[in-house]
């Protein structure tokens, strides 16, 4: 790793990468530190997926502004630029009640401040047509046509191999330990090693306050919530075409009904606070509450055809419940980006755009690099050619000729490119991320093995050393026999003694 | 879903184009067993797809005896089974490709299968056998709330690594789920030196043949859990332990009856289901209970000129009524192909009362002056002891077999022959189970 | 002393309980067994309990790292943790064909371990370096 720099952007989150891309496009040398193998491993590994248009967002607060913004730019810039699926289903806000309708006609009146196009209420009818599971129930909806859905892995990614390929640096395994305030701006000291810059982003989602308390601003702190989730079989029968929200209460924005960008569906997230950051446990009553609240919406889903459960953790500022996003008057060259909950995805470019402008606050006007290339492709997604663009593809590279991954049709050409990428996947998880093996109906019960041989192949690394996720998560304990064979010589040791 | 904006470069006619009169998807013992039988039959020209780099499919890692007792009155290890047929499809002939994915069937029979030497074969199939086989139910289909830690396996996923690539998957373990697979990795395990702490059990009964529980339990002091079930499991980056709890007769958690077992590996033997994605999509009708499709005795889906046979049909215990049902496919697809099906005016329907989880096949719609008579697979819905299977048509039996006891982990066979057949009372077969006492 | 011995017969789904009355490991009675084959059943689980050790041996060039083995006949039951650590010391090299025995007199028991499989040796890469 590097010894200086220009930037340090702690967090590779979906904030962190975006901001890091945002700042290759300039004269400037940035390095991205991130605490575990892969980039997004945090929460933006583990959320709704969505692009929201930005009507249920408070316009006085940071988040509100950004979300419409965000939205704008996916609209405009980031679905042309970075080759990752995004999509927009549009969402509807549905009140299963009369009572509920005022409500659909605030959240109507704030969209349209926040300057939201295309929201509309439609009437039964109208609903039940575009989604005919749609419960009975239902009166009427806030349509929101600009409302997304995206993949936030391959987003986060593609936001970090692009900043890398315009010359931004993406450290892996490089938790921050210290920063240090110097004369010239800081020393970060990391698991990698020491780094010096002017500037330190902070970005470190759940780690927000921690980092920024090493700099002495303490004033904030991020309280863990947690939000459980249920995903279904792609051949599941109950087919739902858009993003379905029940009308938000007081308490709860309420339990989510969405497609995910390759057709499974997915609901939740409930909400609830923890005290442990490393605590992504799904419960019972969480999972129950969730398949009670999709209910609500969608009375026939039941646990059958669910392929997946998991958590993920927002990291909130509760005290104010936005994000903070600011240059910090006691540490000039800090800047926060935390709390970054929800709308956090949906604002992530704009994010990036707002740090930028902080930056040149801090240090005056900065270049434009003209070799800067906004441009982004993964590796070729074989499951979705046709047969005829598979038999070309493979005639060119062998290697997409033989499938690794059954239920999701992956094969070993992309997971090899994965591993090679400017931001490698180095885990299972890391690969099921940026290609999907792992993700299907049989959650790696077929490929998991050939996954693992491939990554200890290119990694070359020892089967045994190939990791799922984080430090400590080896896959494979041992080699047969060894064990046996150390019992047998543990034995033997103690005849000797004899 | 979003069509990727990159251009593909290279020849889109690339794809292979061939016609084959039958095509077998899967070389495991289903594929195997009827692409032998339908060449013994006269057809010479038939395909084996398989995904694997070798023949033989799920045999392969089942190192253990326990195979081919009734098929060749030998107690074999499933690579020894395997070997057989392996061998025979290889004197036959057949066209065998290897490390080949099936990308998709069609409603019309045309199969797309891919490797790296070939690229995309597009085969037109007169017949396609359909014997996948089938895959693992997991721990999040079981809704088993906790984190996500590696160390978990599912059984058969773990005896791939420790017989196929040699590693092992832990070094203490808990095994939820007491069907063989799951009592033969504890065995593995203990052997290869990883500790068992437990095999736990939902049902008040073992899944599995009372010999497992002696020679993979009992042997090596391993104990076995019956009612019991894993409501969470811990650790963040590897499995560090799981909750245990008692179950009631509905199988919920009885609270307050958790308790802890530390371990770093959690083996799932909770269930096979039929891996029928490709099915599906070419228009198969599936079964409710078995998830297999529904098929006729010549093992013909609702699709013509579509057959499924093995494991993808229904789960067997017992590798040796796999490969009678493979040849019965087949030989039907043969036949078939040559012309010497006979269709019978109206086909006889097959019922089953409550006391059976189901019946293969659904009906019986050929007449066969070659065959002696047909096989009907069953399973009963509760352990009995002391009964009999009957087969009756129209009020009046025709056939029974006695079962000191009946489990639902272990498949019964019913034959009815032909001549009886020839002679209902109604086109319907009933099958029912009975005490013996009431008999 | 007298003492209790149970053994669960395995020859019928039923897997009775059987229950001996052994006395300086000789059985005074037994009890439980549904029928003839299992009263032998228990006399010889009781006198001599065997068993067939199905595991894998290291392989060297092979198309798998390991083979697939068993006992070539049943070995007494306390000696199958001794031969899978002696096993694990050994390794073959391919190519391999079913029935070979790859290991002479498993622990002293007089029983070989022969190869349920062929396993054909890995194609030398012949752009590899020797």
């Amino acid at each position: 790793m590097q010894s200086q720099t220009d930037v340090v952007v702690v967090g590779g989150g979906v904030t962190g990468t975006a901001i890091a891309r945002e700042l290759s496009r300039y004269q400037l040398d940035v390095v991205l530190v991130e605490k575990s193998p892969d980039v997004c491993t945090g929460t933006s590994k583990a959320n709704t997926a969505l692009i929201h248009a930005g009507f249920n967002a408070d316009p006085d607060k940071q988040k509100g502004r950004l979300n419409v913004r965000g939205n704008e730019l996916y609209h405009e810039r980031i679905q042309h630029e970075l080759d990752v699926p995004i999509e927009w289903r549009g969402a509807m806000v549905v009140a299963t009640d009369e009572s509920e309708r005022p409500k659909l006609e605030e959240l109507l009146a704030k969209g349209q401040d926040n300057g939201v196009d295309g929201l509309e209420i439609l009437e039964r009818e109208q609903l039940l047509e575009k989604e005919p599971h749609l419960t009975d129930d239902a009166v009427a909806a806030l349509w929101a046509p600009t409302a997304g859905i995206v993949n936030p892995f391959e987003l986060t990614v593609g936001f970090a191999n692009n900043a890398v390929e315009n010359g931004a640096s993406v450290e892996l395994e490089a938790e921050v330990t210290d920063i240090t305030k110097t004369d010239e701006g800081f020393t970060v000291e990391t698991a990698k090693g020491e780094i010096d810059a002017d500037i330190v982003i902070n970005a470190a989602g759940l780690y927000a306050d921690e980092v920024s308390k090493m700099v002495g601003v303490d004033d904030f702190e991020i309280t863990p919530r947690r939000g459980e989730y249920y995903l279904y079989d792609k051949q599941f029968d109950i087919d739902i075409d858009t993003t379905i929200f029940p009308v938000p209460t007081e308490v709860t924005k309420g339990i989510v009904v969405t497609p995910t960008d390759e057709e499974n569906l997915l609901i939740g997230p409930n909400a609830q606070e923890i005290d442990d950051k490393r605590d992504k446990a799904t419960t019972r009553q969480g999972l129950d509450k969730v398949l009670e609240g999709a209910q609500k919406t969608v009375p026939d889903l039941t646990k059958q055809d669910v392929i997946k459960e998991f958590a993920g953790l927002r990291p909130a500022i509760k005290e104010t419940g936005d994000f903070r996003i600011q240059i910090e008057e006691e540490v000039p060259g800090f800047i926060n980006a935390a709390g970054i909950q929800s709308p956090g995805l949906a604002s992530a470019p704009a994010t990036a755009e707002l740090v930028v402008d902080l930056v040149e606050e801090v240090r005056g006007d900065l270049e434009e690099d003209p070799a800067f290339d906004p441009n982004y492709s993964g590796p070729p997604k074989v499951r979705h050619m046709s047969h005829e663009e598979r038999a070309a593809l493979i005639e060119e590279d062998p290697r997409y000729g033989q499938i690794i991954c059954r239920c999701e049709t992956v094969t070993e050409g992309e997971i090899r490119d994965a591993i090679n990428q400017p931001v490698p996947a180095q885990t299972v998880n890391a690969i099921k991320r940026r290609v999907r093996p792992g993700a299907g109906r049989c959650q790696g019960g077929f490929c998991g093995p050939r996954v693992i041989e491939i990554l200890s192949e290119e990694l070359d690394i020892p089967m045994t050393e190939v990791k799922l996720e984080e430090e400590g998560s080896e896959l494979l304990t041992d080699e047969i026999k060894q064990p046996l064979l150390e019992k047998s010589r543990e034995g033997s040791e103690v005849n000797a003694d004899d | 879903m979003t069509e990727s904006r990159q251009a593909v470069t290279g020849d889109l006619d690339a794809m292979r184009r061939e016609e084959h009169d039958l095509v077998v998807v899967g070389g495991g013992p289903a594929g195997l067993g009827a692409a032998q039988a339908a060449y013994d039959e006269g057809v010479d020209d038939i395909v084996i797809l398989e995904r694997d780099f070798e023949l033989g499919g799920i045999l392969q890692q089942c190192v253990h005896p326990g195979f081919g007792l009734e098929y060749f009155e030998e107690e074999l290890t499933g690579p020894e089974y395997a070997q057989q047929f392996i061998e025979n499809v290889a004197e036959r002939g057949v066209d065998i490709r290897l490390d080949t994915m099936v990308l998709e069937v069609t409603h019309d029979r045309t199969v797309y299968a891919v490797n790296d030497e070939d690229g995309v074969t597009e085969i037109d199939a007169e017949k396609v056998i359909l014997a996948m086989g089938c895959r693992e139910r997991t721990r999040d289909a079981l809704d088993i709330p906790g984190s996500r830690p590696a160390g978990i396996f599912t059984a058969g996923t773990a005896q791939r690594l420790i017989n196929m690539e040699g590693k092992l998957p832990g070094e203490k373990a808990v095994i939820l789920g007491s069907g063989d697979v799951g009592l033969i990795m504890a065995r593995h395990m203990h052997l290869e030196g990883a500790e068992v702490e437990a095999v736990l059990e939902i049902m008040p009964y073992t899944g599995g043949i009372t010999r497992n529980v002696v020679q993979c339990l009992e042997d090596f002091d391993i104990p076995l859990r019956t009612q019991q079930t894993i409501t969470e499991i811990h650790g963040n980056d590897r499995v560090e332990g799981v909750t245990v709890q008692e179950v009631d007769e509905d199988f919920e958690p009885i609270p307050g009856t958790e308790y802890e077992i530390e371990c770093d590996t959690i083996l799932l033997s909770v269930g096979l289901i039929p891996e029928n994605e490709l099915s599906v999509d070419a228009g198969v009708d599936l079964h409710q209970v078995t998830g297999g499709p529904i098929v006729d005795e010549t093992r013909e889906t609702n699709v013509e000129d579509i057959y499924a046979c093995g494991n993808v049909l229904h789960v067997h215990d017992v590798v040796d009524w796999v490969t009678e049902e493979s040849m019965i496919a087949g030989r039907s697809a043969a036949r078939s192909l040559q012309d010497r099906v006979e269709t019978r005016e109206e086909p006889i329907e097959i019922e089953s009362t409550g006391k059976l989880r189901y019946v293969v096949p659904d009906r019986i719609s050929t007449v066969d002056p070659d065959r002696e008579e047909i096989p009907l697979y069953m399973r009963v819905h509760a352990p009995m002891e002391d009964v009999f299977v009957t087969l009756s048509s129209g009020g009046e039996q025709l056939a029974r077999t006695f079962e000191r006891r009946a489990e639902p982990g272990e498949m019964v066979t019913l034959n009815v022959d032909s001549d009886t057949l020839a002679e209902l009372p109604e086109p319907r077969l009933e099958l029912d189970v009975v005490q013996r006492e009431e008999a | 002393m007298t003492e209790t011995v149970e053994i669960t017969c395995i020859r019928c789904p039923i897997g009775c309980d059987i229950e001996l009355e052994v006395e300086d490991g000789e059985i005074l009675s037994m009890e439980g067994a549904g029928c003839i084959q299992g009263e032998d059943y228990a006399r010889e689980e009781y006198r001599n309990p065997t068993r067939v050790l199905p595991t894998t041996v290291r392989v060297k060039g092979g198309v798998l790292p390991y083979v697939p083995v068993k006992t070539a006949e049943p070995i007494p039951k306390g000696e199958l943790e001794a031969a899978v650590k002696e096993l694990a010391t050994v390794e073959v090299e391919a190519p391999i064909e079913l029935g070979d025995v790859v290991f002479e007199d498993v622990c002293g028991t007089g029983v070989d371990i022969v190869a349920t499989r062929d396993l054909p040796a890995k194609e030398s890469d012949p752009l590899a370096a020797d």
